[in-house]
């Protein structure tokens, strides 16, 4: 918070530019991209994937406004960035947890991972990915039972005893005997037609099923300037590539079309891996952040125990961007090449 | 050397958990029940207590060279009493504590005890450091437990409290102490310097 009244005006030769950013008018941006998935989601699996937001955003932002009021400290919550935070949550968790569930993740994204450091600009790791790991670990059956679609939409209120869960996409591009797969994988094609992945007419977490709408939004934060495109063109590049060389079933091109289209990957790539107080500073340590994603990704996905990578792979990488950030320093202005080692020392 | 100063610097000032930071791997590993931790931190601070009475007795005849090796046998010695002791008496408690009560001769909380206090002061006031610190460190262990046990497992000393599908399990995980940990030394070192701001 700027304090106005205490600010003393320094004078500096012109020109002088004035920037009309504010971390709100940049967080309106990122919840508007991400209003299109949410109206997929709610097409999808009901006005469910609706009130499971809500609540969410409105345990963050209460949580967000409890910690600052009980510390004496000013408020922020109306720089929205715990609505994102909030909205991001209910994004990457299956659409039929019960809401207590979610302001579990929604206490501990907020409280531990993001004020207890500082707050905003301050978390080293993803509050939303923390806040879905705690949950992962601790109610894995919950959270990776996913409601099917093309079945049922589930209830508004309450859980529906009744709900008809499906395996992932991904779910059925895991496991550990070629031949098992190689069937499980031509199932998974038979029943999902590529551009049904592309749409999302697919089970898994609330927001992350539309690769069309996420990309759409995806592409109206790169066009307001909000992120660049270094982090998800590298991120989603990276997977495509290993995918796409190294396919464990199928054909290259359909394998990589289904790795890319299934799981978190769109969401993670464009609005997770972008957060700005977790990724690198400048465009070069951009791309290594998004390789680096991408390549744990990827081994998650194909040698891990977890059909999915996203989260942790993003969160693994938030742990290297001051390494990150502080190789990719770039050299002032004015200092000879030669110079270039004890420039970036300084 | 008086007593309230003692108790003050082992519970508060100078914790051996949370502001020397020691002894961090029973901490982590035993703090999922409150049996468990009531076990440990008993079974330290008479470990802690008998050990620093022994040391100082003999810091005068024991060179300066050695003295490690020679503590490291006092320790052993008593921590090979108390894990037969837990055995026969409450061996239950023993087979959860497993490997963590002959562990507790690495403990750093009593060598650093040993090393810092005892090794330079009298029997009476090593006596003292021994309880004050054991206590502080079983005060600790009794928090961590209490909210890792209610949080994690929704029981408090084998009792459900809180039903089976609300209590978040990663509390009870590993995760969960580092976590449990770490928020307590914040909560330590905001208090203390609270403390310091106020005089």
């Amino acid at each position: 918070m700027t304090d106005y009244k205490n600010l003393k005006l320094i004078a500096t030769s012109s020109p002088h530019i004035r920037g009309s950013e504010t971390t709100q008018g940049i967080m309106k941006d990122v919840i508007i991209a991400m209003l299109p998935a949410l109206a997929y989601a709610c097409f999808n699996f009901g006005l469910r994937a609706l009130t499971l937001t809500a609540v969410s955003v409105a345990g963050c932002v209460f949580f967000e406004w409890l910690y600052r009021k009980v510390m004496k400290k000013p408020q922020s919550i109306q720089d929205l960035s715990s609505v994102v935070t909030g909205m991001l949550l209910a994004f990457v968790s299956p659409v039929q947890i019960p809401y207590w569930m979610i302001l579990i993740g929604d206490c501990f994204a907020i409280i531990i991972v993001k004020q207890l450091f500082g707050g905003i600009g301050k978390n080293f790791v993803n509050p939303a990915l923390a806040g879905r790991a705690v949950l992962l670990a601790s109610y894995a059956g919950s959270m990776t039972s996913w409601v099917d679609p093309a079945a049922n939409k589930a209830a508004l209120f309450g859980s529906n005893v009744d709900i008809v869960t499906a395996a992932t996409p991904l779910s059925y591009m895991k496991g550990a005997d070629p031949a098992a797969l190689a069937d499980s994988f031509a199932n998974l094609t038979g029943t999902y037609s590529v551009g049904q992945m592309f749409m999302g007419q697919i089970g898994g977490s609330l927001g992350e099923v539309s690769a069309l709408m996420l990309i759409i939004g995806g592409v109206y934060l790169i066009w307001r300037k909000v992120i660049n495109w270094q982090t998800p063109v590298a991120y989603i590049g990276t997977v495509a590539v290993l995918t796409f060389l190294f396919p464990k079933a199928g054909s290259g091109l359909e394998w990589m079309l289904y790795s890319i289209f299934g799981g978190g990957l769109m969401l993670g790539a464009f609005f997770m891996a972008t957060d700005y107080a977790t990724s690198p500073v400048t465009k070069k340590g951009q791309l290594i952040f998004g390789v680096g994603c991408g390549l744990f990704t990827v081994l998650i996905r194909y040698f891990g125990s977890y059909n999915e990578g996203v989260c942790y792979s993003i969160m693994v990488m938030n742990l290297f961007v001051p390494f990150i950030d502080k190789y990719t320093k770039p050299v002032r202005f004015g200092v000879e090449k030669s110079d270039k080692k004890e420039g970036a020392a300084k | 050397m008086n007593f309230g100063k003692q108790l003050k610097e082992g519970l508060i000032t100078q914790n051996p958990v949370l502001v020397q930071v020691l002894g961090m791997c029973s901490t982590m590993a035993i703090t999922t029940s409150i049996m468990n931790g009531l076990g440990m931190g008993v079974s330290v601070l008479i470990i802690l207590t008998a050990s620093n009475v022994v040391i100082s007795a003999i810091r005068k005849i024991v060179p300066d060279k050695i003295r490690i090796a020679m503590f490291i046998v006092v320790i052993a010695g008593f921590v090979t009493c108390v894990d037969l002791l837990f055995q026969a008496f409450v061996p239950a408690i023993a087979e959860s504590l497993g490997v963590f009560i002959p562990l507790i001769v690495v403990n750093c909380i009593i060598l650093g005890r040993a090393e810092s206090f005892s090794y330079k002061n009298g029997v009476g006031a090593s006596f003292v450091d021994g309880i004050c610190q054991g206590l502080g460190y079983t005060a600790v262990l009794l928090v961590m437990c209490f909210i890792r046990e209610l949080l994690g497992a929704g029981t408090l000393a084998g009792f459900r409290i809180i039903p089976e599908q609300f209590p978040v399990g990663i509390l009870t995980l590993p995760v969960g102490g580092f976590l449990v940990l770490g928020c307590l030394i914040a909560a330590m070192q905001w208090a203390l310097s609270k403390s310091k701001e106020g005089k």
